[in-house]
């Protein structure tokens, strides 16, 4: 264990790497994914169909596979960005479809008789969502869409393969050097858990602050 | 007046009226040529990199190199198999620990739960990979990889497994006990059958997680369809063409898969069952909103 | 109604299980059905117990390649087949313990990739019998494996875009974007020679060269042969810097301890060297290339009775004693050999 301890520093600077990646796709992601939530229960047929199509496409498709495509892939059609950049696009591009999956169930979850009477006072449709059904579905997604969050704080593991200095791939290389994987990945284990399990308390809380007292 | 589709109404609770209509025929117009626009940039992008050219895309057409893919993706069927089999027999342990009456059984369990699905699945497969050699003990790629799997998916499984009983109302286990069967008569005849039925939406939703989870072992050099896409990619300089392909094959196994687990979900609910509340799955944090409107 | 629904559910697995069964008839048929051996080479008897009995006994050899440097160790999606030089050395071992040619000796051969980080693990782990696989022999690798050979003097180089005529030494890069990979030799001794460098590590150079040309990096340091085969296929993108530095002898890695096995491959490799398969070999894959066919360097027969002189690599890593093997009472498998009378190496000469 002494190599963990040795290295404190070293996996510090990762983990906050790994909020930073986190962070910075979610906030993407939960943009987007909205966005395409509005797009999947809206009245323009085109609209609904580019929203299926983001949908099923990224989320049927492994975030490797998402990473290798855009990586070294599309790198042949001149899109070229850092890897961290490009971890944080892809990552939220994958996200984002969790996001409006969840988002959807819960616009349809709002109560009917709530759109309706949107209707009646003459709201358009985009005012209808923004207005009366968004804030009423959010509240009532805060849980699923906290273990979105926590499925992306693991998924940011993939960035390490492709030389993202974060907790994963921070390992890796150390782990190269010093041959004590043991130690070292259970110390990768434990950082994993550090941001993880908060985070789930901090959902929680936030869950019963804003939720809908019916 | 043709009829318009339920659901591309349902939000907003009723017909349009003219202005209504005017609008959305508008909306439409302009977001046709805005995707038309993207479409066709995307495109001369590709084209000025000469991404089209027929020598790229050529070798993805020739049996060999495909039947070179598909022979990965065999590879991952067998992990994802073995993975999801190990998977069902942890997720069943852990699940009957969970529900059992004495603590030494449920904490162990709880904590095996909670501490694998916090840690990465990949950080896992890799562990499981470097980390026994320590004591002598060897597994190999494919043994690596499926270990982690099932390991992974066990615990999420578990949760599955717990939320489906749990969900059947108690007086089926009341029931049970009235006309005199034992408790594990009660679970045999009368509760996993039914809890199996309810479930079954959510692990075939979990297969399809675990499906597109195989692909992780590239990270030790599993030689499956992604692994061999990039060999496909160095030869023919076509990595773009040859990651689109294998892409293109995993939603298509997904969507089969999905489309799957939609109808065993309709088909649940029709037979008046909830949705079981899984809160905290990856895939399924959907499914615990009791959703209204079939899609 | 029920069980309508149930009756379409199972044709969907069987559906799957029957492609994967076509699937994998089909992959299976594409290996050449070896034909009759036409050669006259009869396998030779080796004494119970040994490796190569072992090997004999269960019918095929694992070896560790690279699938993605051409000229060294190719995979060739086309026909699931493999060439490169580092495989054309293992075809002439496994001939030494199998018999047949070099074509029919593939149906003994399971080939496995071993990338840079894997190969000592898969030996200890026992997943390869041998890695032949770009493997420069050092001391640090020698406490945990042993190597036959070195059956080819390789020199670390430079790898730029034909474009680029800022570096024109190892110390240029210092401050420049470089590529290698995980658990090479190359890795350390770039950053030992320019330690300001920014170095990126993948697992395989072929996403090295990718980086190269997307413009991720500007130059990707490894060693010759390795990046010849990439020249070669980069159609006048890329060139070699020419500027070689550090030693890096090829050999055949195996599990440590076993000397049987390392005299065997030892005099198997001398065999082939005398007798011109070494030659050709080079000159089937390497020399396609444009190098020119090199001396072979002198086996080091390391910790035995009648070892000749050594060619250490001159890699930063901190050097520790060898550990000698105990010598071994079994028979010797080939008659012994005598020491080679040149001990000279000349480095082949590389043109861009």
């Amino acid at each position: 264990m002494q190599i963990v301890f040795d290295n404190l520093g070293g996996f510090g600077d990762a983990m906050v790497v790994t909020i930073e990646l986190t962070l910075m796709s979610f906030a993407v992601a939960f943009f987007i994914g909205v966005l395409v939530a509005g797009f999947r229960v809206s009245p323009v047929p085109p609209l609904r169909l580019v929203g299926t199509f983001w949908v099923e496409t990224l989320r049927n498709t492994p975030v490797i596979v998402l990473m290798f495509l855009f990586f070294f892939g599309l790198t042949k059609v001149g899109v070229k960005y850092s890897a961290f950049t490009s971890a944080v696009i892809v990552l939220s591009a994958y996200t984002s479809t969790f996001v409006a999956e969840t988002v959807t169930a819960g616009i349809n979850a709002v109560a009917k008789g709530q759109a309706e009477a949107g209707r009646a006072l003459g709201l358009t449709f985009p005012q209808l969502l923004g207005l009366v059904v968004l804030p009423q579905a959010l509240r009532t997604v805060v849980a699923p869409l906290g273990s979105v969050f926590i499925a992306l704080i693991k998924n940011s593991s993939i960035a390490g393969f492709f030389t993202v200095a974060e907790i994963f791939g921070f390992a890796i290389r150390l782990n190269q050097e010093n041959e004590r994987p043991i130690p070292i990945f259970a110390g990768a284990a434990v950082a994993y858990l550090i941001l993880s399990l908060p985070t789930g308390w901090v959902v929680g809380l936030i869950e019963r602050r804003v939720a809908i007292k019916r | 007046m043709r009829a318009r589709r339920a659901s591309s109404t349902s939000l907003l609770g009723d017909e349009l009226g003219p202005r209504g209509r005017r609008r959305v025929a508008g909306a439409t117009v302009v977001s046709l040529v805005v995707i038309a626009a993207v479409v066709f940039v995307a495109a001369m992008r590709f084209a000025d990199h000469g991404q089209f050219r027929a020598a790229l895309w050529r070798p993805l057409t020739q049996w060999s190199i495909v039947r070179f893919l598909l022979g990965g993706f065999v590879d991952t069927l067998k992990a994802a198999a073995v993975g999801m089999v190990l998977a069902m027999v942890i997720g069943a342990v852990m699940a009957l620990a969970r529900l059992a009456g004495h603590r030494a059984v449920r904490w162990p369990a709880v904590a095996y739960v909670e501490f694998f699905r916090a840690v990465p699945l990949l950080l896992l497969i890799f562990f499981i990979f470097v980390g026994p050699p320590t004591w002598d003990v060897h597994p190999s790629v494919f043994q690596a990889l499926v270990g982690g799997l099932a390991i992974y998916n066990g615990a999420v499984l578990g949760e599955i497994f717990r939320a489906g009983i749990l969900s059947l109302d108690r007086g089926q286990g009341e029931a049970a006990s009235a006309i005199g069967l034992t408790h594990r008569q009660a679970m045999t005849f009368v509760i996993l059958p039914q809890a199996a039925r309810r479930m079954a939406p959510a692990i075939v939703s979990q297969l399809i997680t675990l499906l597109k989870d195989t692909a992780l072992g590239v990270i030790i050099t599993f030689d499956d369809a992604l692994r061999r896409a990039d060999n496909i990619g160095t030869f023919y300089n076509n990595r773009l063409q040859a990651f689109l392909f294998v892409a293109l094959c995993y939603i298509a196994v997904n969507l089969v898969l999905s489309r799957i687990s939609h109808r065993l979900e309709v088909q649940q609910r029709r037979l008046g069952a909830a949705p079981i509340d899984v809160v905290g799955v990856d895939d399924l944090a959907v499914m615990s909103i009791s959703a209204t409107a079939d899609e | 109604m029920r069980s309508h629904r149930n009756n379409r559910l199972w044709t969907i697995p069987v559906l799957v299980a029957v492609l994967c069964l076509t699937a994998a008839a089909c992959g299976s048929s594409s290996k050449k059905a070896a034909p009759a051996a036409s050669s006259t080479t009869v396998p030779p008897t080796f004494p119970a117990g040994t490796t190569m009995a072992d090997i004999q006994a269960r019918g095929k050899i694992k070896v560790g390649i690279k699938y993605d440097q051409p000229g060294v160790g190719l995979r060739n999606p086309t026909n699931n087949s493999f060439e490169g030089f580092d495989v054309d050395i293992a075809r002439l071992m496994a001939i030494g313990i199998f018999g047949g040619t070099m074509d029919t000796i593939d149906s003994k051969i399971e080939f496995i990739e071993a990338v840079s980080a894997n190969r000592e693990p898969f030996l200890q782990n026992g997943n390869v019998d041998i890695v032949v696989a770009s493997y420069t022999i050092n001391d640090t690798r020698k406490q945990v494996v042993d190597f036959a050979g070195p059956y080819l003097l390789a020199h670390e180089d430079i790898l730029v875009k034909t474009a680029d005529s800022s570096i024109k030494s190892v110390g240029d890069l210092n401050g420049k974007k470089v590529c290698s990979v995980a658990g090479s030799t190359s890795e350390k001794n770039v950053v030992a020679k320019a330690p300001q460098v920014q170095l990126t590590s993948f697992d395989v150079y072929s996403k090295c060269a990718e980086g190269l040309t997307d413009g991720r990096v500007v130059a990707v340091v490894t060693d010759g042969p390795i990046l010849a085969g990439f020249v070669a296929k980069s159609n006048g993108e890329f060139k070699l810097v020419n500027a070689p530095f550090s030693d890096e002898p090829y050999g055949i890695g195996l599990k440590k301890g076993d000397d049987v096995f390392r005299a065997f491959l030892n005099d198997r490799l001398e065999k082939i060297e005398a007798d011109g398969q070494w030659a050709k070999a080079f000159q089937a894959t390497l020399g396609k290339l444009g190098l020119a066919v090199p001396t072979p360097p002198a086996i080091d027969r390391y910790g035995t009775v009648g070892a000749s002189s050594t060619t250490t690599s001159s890699s930063s890593t901190t050097s520790t004693t060898v550990k000698t093997a105990p010598a071994t009472t079994t028979a010797p498998v080939a008659e012994p050999t005598t020491l080679p009378a040149e001990e000279t190496t000349t480095t082949p000469t590389t043109t861009p």
